[in-house]
């Protein structure tokens, strides 16, 4: 398995004593390719930091952050970019598309920052959606949409370009069970495709969607759930 | 779980053999309410004496089983009737968590750990099996792998706000269990 992300000891302070904040404190996990993990807790509990750590968005105060061999902490703010530009992927619980243009549009806009000629862009962008079933919406603009179909365009625009790195925070916050329900199946094709997905939900439902399931608390990590065994708790025969 | 209803409702579809009822109605239910050939027999003998169930002996000796217009508007009733839950189900992990609580907030709190370890793991177990059933559109299954996510998240929601109760209390010095009322008492003299 290719790892894609490992935190070692991870920690992220604000402030200096004797108003410092820890947010996350001496944090250690591994996410392989094609792995889906999903982080739980209360509020405050340090998921967000977490996940801003995972993707670059903020760098560790203790230990180290290693994204598909490159430690984010020690890099310069180019190559940061770059590598944060081509390897991740982020979803939010506010969706963000830009509402002046179509899912296709908006989805090619990552490969387009990146250099890739606008024409081409496209064709990937509406190639990427017929594959994930969203081909009716590519022509659509935002307001035309449900949350459930802007949110899986803005999976779409997160992956554009094989990202070695998905991370989503409260993904499914906003959304009704159904529709919450396809962005997780979307989510969880991801990782089927070889990407590594990183959750942070509220959700329980949804947190089952993931291969392991990690709790923090207080900036720590307490738990972890791993799938069950080989038994299964039902069996269904087929006529 | 009303095995007279589910086999009304089986044979509202078509006349059946007694051993066809019990194999469809645990594939209905995904084996998750196993039947005994017994209870299916025992059942149909009490539908057929209320008359809900017509029997035919066909020339091999094989019975076949067929419902009445009486079965048919006693299948519609159960249909129109809500379910009435239990006020105070017997739920085991609850009767665990208060006895448990009797042992003191350490004990709880490894319950509540454990349970929740659990309860997360069949969670995931359910939605596996939901992301597979999804491709074969069995909507009924479907319907009933969400049942029981949708209990495993309660259970699991419940746990959380124990997990959250207990953190919120304040440790308080150790005391043996013989001398815990005294020190009650003296904590409530002014």
């Amino acid at each position: 398995m290719t790892r894609v992300l490992s935190m070692e000891r991870a920690g992220r302070r604000y402030g200096t004593p004797p108003r410092r904040v820890i947010a996350l404190d001496d944090v250690s996990l591994t996410v392989e390719a094609g792995e889906m993990l999903a982080i739980m807790g209360p509020s405050g509990s340090g998921k967000s930091t977490l996940l801003q750590l995972a993707g670059g968005l903020t760098r560790p105060t203790s230990g180290r952050v290693v994204l598909c061999g490159s430690e984010l902490g020690t890099m310069g703010e180019t190559g940061l970019a770059l590598v944060l530009r081509r390897r991740v992927g982020f979803v939010f619980q506010d969706i963000n598309l830009l509402a002046a243009l179509t899912a296709a549009e908006n989805v090619s806009l990552p490969l387009e920052l990146d250099g890739v000629r606008p024409r081409q862009a496209m064709a990937a962008a509406r190639a990427l959606l017929s594959s994930l079933d969203l081909g009716d919406v590519a022509s659509r603009l935002p307001a035309q949409l449900s949350g459930g179909q802007q949110q899986q365009v803005a999976v779409a625009r997160a992956v554009i370009g094989g990202r070695s790195l998905l991370l989503a925070d409260e993904p499914t916050g906003a959304l009704d069970s159904l529709s919450g329900e396809s962005v997780m199946r979307l989510l969880r094709a991801q990782s089927g495709n070889g990407c590594a997905v990183v959750l942070v939900t509220h959700n329980i439902r949804h947190a089952a969607w993931a291969d392991r399931i990690l709790c923090l608390r207080d900036g720590r990590l307490i738990d972890e759930v791993r799938p069950p065994g080989p038994e299964t708790l039902l069996r269904r025969e087929r006529v | 779980m009303s095995i007279r209803y589910s086999l009304l409702a089986i044979l509202d579809a078509g006349p059946r053999h007694g051993y066809a009822l019990k194999s469809e109605f645990e594939q209905a239910t995904g084996n998750i309410w196993p039947l005994n050939v017994g209870q299916v027999y025992s059942t149909l003998s009490r539908l057929q004496r209320d008359g809900l169930v017509l029997v035919a002996e066909e020339d091999d000796g094989q019975k076949t089983y067929r419902i009445s217009d009486a079965g048919r508007q006693e299948l519609r009733q159960w249909f129109g009737t809500p379910v009435v839950r239990e006020v105070v189900p017997r739920q085991e992990l609850a009767i665990k968590l208060v006895f448990a609580m009797r042992a003191g907030p350490e004990q709880v709190r490894d319950v509540v750990q454990h349970q929740l370890g659990a309860t997360m793991a069949s969670l995931q177990e359910f939605t596996r099996l939901k992301a597979t059933a999804e491709g074969d559109g069995d909507l009924a299954w479907l319907m009933m792998l969400d049942a029981l996510i949708f209990q495993a998240e309660a259970e699991a929601r419940w746990l959380e706000l124990c997990e959250a109760r207990l953190a919120r209390l304040r440790p308080r010095p150790l005391t043996a269990p013989e001398n815990a009322g005294a020190v009650r008492d003296v904590e409530r003299t002014p």
